[in-house]
């Protein structure tokens, strides 16, 4: 089970620099976790004054507030991943935008590339926001993997942290593994027998993770959805408007993975909605 | 055990097969005949193919009742390619095309081991009907002339479709007895075909029109052979050409062009016609079929390549399935493949026992077939349709038309596909829409409470309707299921209509299929396969076209004597007030099913603001009681979804009823009232219905199913929760 005690947030002087601050200072509290923030970019008074305004304008840290100031080129994504190695960071913070046009394609990039060679956990906020907006529904993928049941763990720690109370496991079950083409009437009997077994696996497997998780506040549900994996757990998370969606970090990305995006590409490539990566 | 028992009935239903696959023989002889000698090739071999492809694919097919044989589509492009191919001699023009229908036999078992019959759905809907339209004119074009005596009207469509009036002054004027006599039976033969139909006749009718033509103009040869003085008046040239010996003169492909550029051509052409009307017609005869089964497509694609394969090299053409002959097959009880290997064994027969009779058939009878034919492929009535659809669907079909007729087959269709594209982005202003979503798998299939639920987003076009077709054929077509477009920006024409397919072959399977999402689209006309691109939120559509989930609210309504509106100013005005709508900006309200005191209704409301705004449309139930309701939450015990916006009220439980309190989440502010407000036949009420969201306020009760639009059915069950929830209080 993950606990995030340390967190990092990039600072950039944007528009979102506030509500990207709120979101980062009421999770640290809700984690009861220090909060680090690095900002890339020449130092200077004024900056560290507007820092300081903000700071005092959000609620006030349970932990000392630590703020890095680095030199270099804000678009430079090494100074962000040393800075996590550093001061031995258990999450980042990232304020993504949802893909709208171009150059919001383009801020999302750079989140993605954090992502892929982050070496701890990563959080992307679509809507960083200056209040609250409560969280209720959590999803998480329960894919057949070795990182699965500590990620499953991780997503019941943080719905203890942000009082959330449902959480739905989805088993994104491949087409491939069906093993059975419809055609007809006869094959498609088949596929539903086989979908029905792979289904109850899926669930099986789950149940048996959430054996050892203590769960009583919580909604669980489970849900087996039949997709391309990856894309379809962000698909269903809009669907149901979940407000955070928790997935295992990715194997090691080859060349190939770039080209030919899978799994969790996808889903940085179209945030569906707040993003939970646990590595 | 079943196994016998499948089998059993396959022979008790030997009769009836044996039957209709007669009819179905006499109706593929002439047209066998006719489309051979249209496409340029031996009569021979329209025959050849239909008896290899009813043998071949009855044996190893996978569909049940269709018939298989040479296709009108087909004929353009064999023409084409025996014209080209053999530079002006025909008759080594068809051994080369041979060669050509034999490679095309071979790429159509490749696809169908590739599992490609899902490409067809590639070609969008109105670019199809142009080219078959430019089928039909062309063949209509080219046969209209044979039909008047002539045999040596040459030139492109155009040419030939400006010479028909010179051909009909022409046969008037003539001299020559032949032509005159061979025009006339043309022309009697086109009006047997046009009539035939209207005359509701059950003797008449007992022989398909075109088998009335042969006997007609065969009786009419032994009238001048047995009982008249004078000579057959028609010359030899007029009448049709078989091989002296049929069983031994089959002509054999010649493979040596193979190489060739015009070669490689003719062969794509073959093998795109083929499949095209082949998964066309297989799709069509589905819905025909009175055993309701589904037939598959890829196993039927393979025997029609191996068909062709072997029918090429006998020296006949493609083979296909056709739909007019299989449905003549169904109209006349064919219920299993038997029919169509009588199909072809009754071909066999009439070619050994009655050779000498058919050499006595004229060429302008057969070409009355085909004219008739190809006035069917592009009627009027057809370009109505398409136009009815949508203006830009007549522009695609136009523009395919007039480019397969003016070029080839193959460059119409690209050029199809092409302004269907450029139209589609024209209508979204937005290209992006499509490159950048057009490869992502855009369809989210799952299981919920027993019914299937698919969402579909971005957007969903012929582009990439595949990967919609591959998760709708898994649903059993017994089930419930429920598409949604509602994250779609753009859905069109070919999507709508595939949906409607969908749509009637689970009624006919007792299933239930529902497209939801759209009622906030913009159509591009009334039709119900038209387009619809969804619109900004803002815009509210005064008056537009009904989506048939509209229209089946209406009826619902008319049913329930309930009064339906499309909007509504007093729910805009009354809703906030509930606790749902705290921190929720009501949008539009729509689709509103009202009696005196219950209200069902569409509302859609955006969460947040500015990027993090979401718009989501769900249905509701608004009741107003007679008495006053004390403000509270209702819920299944366990779904937090909603508490947070009655936060810091805890769960009142009911002594009386524990098992009540158990299942049920019950949260409000006075606490006295609501216990009062409970009373036993509630608490039975709602244990023994389905659980819903309900909240009450001063303004009634507002009951929540799921946060997105509900299908027609799901209204149903909420109106009747709504009525009996009203009565108990």
């Amino acid at each position: 089970m993950k606990k995030f005690d340390k967190l990092l947030i990039g600072i950039a002087f944007s528009p979102n620099l506030k509500s990207n601050i709120f979101e980062a200072v009421r999770l640290a509290n809700m984690f009861d976790a220090e909060l680090v923030g690095v900002h890339v970019g020449t130092k200077s008074d004024e900056k560290k004054t507007a820092l300081k305004a903000l700071l005092s304008e959000a609620n006030p840290l349970k932990k000392p507030f630590k703020a890095i100031w680095k030199e270099g080129n804000p678009v430079n994504v090494n100074v962000i991943l040393e800075t996590t190695i550093s001061e031995k960071i258990d999450l980042l913070i990232l304020g993504a935008i949802q893909k709208e046009n171009l150059f919001k394609y383009y801020v999302g990039s750079i989140a993605r590339k954090i992502t892929r060679k982050a070496p701890c956990s990563v959080l992307l906020l679509i809507k960083p926001s200056i209040v609250r907006v409560a969280c209720k529904h959590i999803v998480v993928n329960g894919l057949q993997e070795e990182r699965t049941e500590e990620t499953i763990k991780t997503a019941f720690t943080v719905s203890n942290f942000l009082q959330c109370n449902k959480i739905t496991i989805v088993e994104e079950v491949s087409q491939t593994e069906l093993h059975v083409k419809v055609n007809d009437d006869k094959s498609l009997r088949k596929a539903n027998i086989a979908k029905e077994r792979l289904s109850t696996r899926e669930d099986q497997r789950v149940k048996h993770i959430l054996e050892t998780i203590n769960n009583k506040n919580i909604t669980v549900k489970t849900q087996s959805i039949f997709g391309k994996r990856g894309y379809s757990i962000g698909h269903y998370a809009k669907v149901k408007r979940a407000d955070l969606l928790i997935m295992n970090a990715p194997n090691k990305l080859g060349f190939f993975d770039r080209i030919f995006p899978h799994d969790i590409e996808y889903i940085l490539s179209e945030l569906p909605t707040d993003v939970l990566i646990v590595k | 055990m079943a196994k016998k028992n499948t089998f059993k009935t396959f022979l008790s239903d030997i009769p009836q097969n044996l039957f209709s696959g007669f009819v179905v023989s006499l109706i593929a002889l002439p047209l066998g005949l006719g489309l051979a000698l249209a496409s340029g090739a031996p009569p021979i071999s329209g025959i050849i193919a239909a008896i290899v492809g009813g043998i071949v694919v009855s044996l190893i097919g996978g569909s049940h009742v269709t018939i298989t044989g040479p296709g009108n589509g087909l004929v353009v492009v064999i023409l084409a390619a025996i014209t080209t191919l053999g530079d002006g001699n025909m008759q080594e023009g068809f051994l080369f095309t041979l060669a050509a229908i034999v490679i095309s036999g071979i790429i159509m078992i490749i696809l169908g081991f590739l599992r490609m019959g899902s490409l067809g759905d590639f070609f969008p809907g109105s670019a199809i009907q142009g080219m078959l339209a430019a089928i039909g004119i062309g063949i209509f074009a080219k046969q209209i002339h044979v039909m008047f005596g002539n045999l040596n009207a040459k030139g492109s469509i155009i040419d030939l479709l400006i010479q028909i009036p010179e051909g009909i002054i022409n046969l008037i004027k003539t001299n020559d007895l032949s032509i005159l006599y061979a025009g006339s039976i043309g022309i009697i033969s086109l009006l047997i075909m046009i009539f035939y139909s209207k005359i509701r006749n059950r003797y008449f009718q007992l022989i398909p029109a075109p088998m009335w033509i042969v006997v007609l103009s065969v009786g009419m040869y032994y009238y001048f052979d047995l009982v008249s003085s004078s000579a057959y008046p028609i010359d030899k040239s007029l009448l049709i050409a078989l091989p002296d010996d049929i069983l031994s003169n089959f002509a054999f492909p010649n493979f040596s062009k193979i190489y060739d550029a015009d070669f490689l051509n003719a062969v794509l052409a073959i093998t795109l016609i083929a499949s095209i009307e082949s998964l066309l017609s297989i799709k069509a005869v589905d819905k025909l079929d009175p055993l309701k089964r589904r037939s598959n497509v890829n196993k039927d694609i393979r025997a029609l390549g191996l068909a062709t394969v072997i029918s090429g090299f006998l020296g006949g053409l493609n083979v296909v399935t056709v739909i007019a002959r299989s449905s003549v097959n169904v109209n006349n009880k064919g219920t299993n493949r038997s029919a169509n290997f009588f199909h072809a064994s009754f071909l066999v027969v009439f070619i050994l026992l009655f050779a000498t009779e058919l050499r006595k058939i004229p060429l302008p009878a057969l070409a009355a077939i085909l004219v008739y034919t190809g006035y069917k492929l592009a009627s009027p009535e057809n370009i109505k349709k398409v136009f009815l659809i949508g203006s830009e669907q007549l522009i695609i079909f136009s523009i395919t038309l007039l480019t397969t007729i003016v070029t080839s087959l193959i460059s119409g269709i690209i050029v199809g596909i092409l302004v269907t594209f450029i139209i589609h982005i024209i209508i979204n202003k937005n290209i992006l829409l499509f490159i950048k979503n057009i490869l992502k798998p855009n369809v989210l299939m799952f299981k919920e409470e027993g019914k299937y639920y698919v969402s579909v987003q971005n957007f969903s076009s012929f582009l990439n309707y595949t990967k919609l077709k591959t998760k709708l054929d898994q649903i059993p077509e017994s089930e419930e299921a429920i598409i949604d477009f509602s994250l779609c920006d753009f859905v069109d024409h070919s999507v709508m209509e595939n949906m409607n397919n969908y749509s009637e072959s689970f009624t006919r399977k007792g299933g239930h299929f529902e497209v939801i999402g759209l009622d906030d689209s913009k159509p591009g006309s009334e039709h119900p396969f038209a387009l619809r691109k969804i619109l900004p939120r803002q815009i509210t559509l005064k008056e537009g076209y009904l989506t048939k989930r509209q229209k089946s609210i209406q009826n619902i309504s008319e049913e329930m004597h309930w009064k339906y509106d499309a909007f509504s100013a007093r729910e805009m005005e009354e809703l906030p007030s509930f606790g749902y709508f705290k921190t929720r900006k009501i949008n539009k309200v729509s689709n509103v099913l009202s009696n005196e005191n219950c209200t069902i209704f569409d509302v859609q409301f955006s969460e947040g603001e500015m990027i993090a705004k979401q718009v989501i449309k769900a249905t509701m139930l608004h009741i107003h009681p007679l008495k006053p309701v004390p403000d509270f939450t209702l819920d299944r015990e366990g779904i937090f979804e909603y508490i947070l916006d009655f936060a810091g009220y805890t769960d009142i439980n009911i002594e009386k009823h524990r098992d009540f309190s158990k299942r049920f989440y019950l949260a409000g502010k006075n606490e006295e009232k609501i216990r009062n407000f409970f009373t036993n036949e509630l608490i039975l009420f709602f244990e023994s219905n389905k659980q819903y969201h309900i909240e009450a306020s001063q303004n009634g009760l507002l009951v929540i199913g799921h946060e997105r639009l509900s299908s027609v059915k799901e209204m149903k069950a909420l109106a009747y929760f709504g009525m009996g929830l009203q009565k108990t209080i």
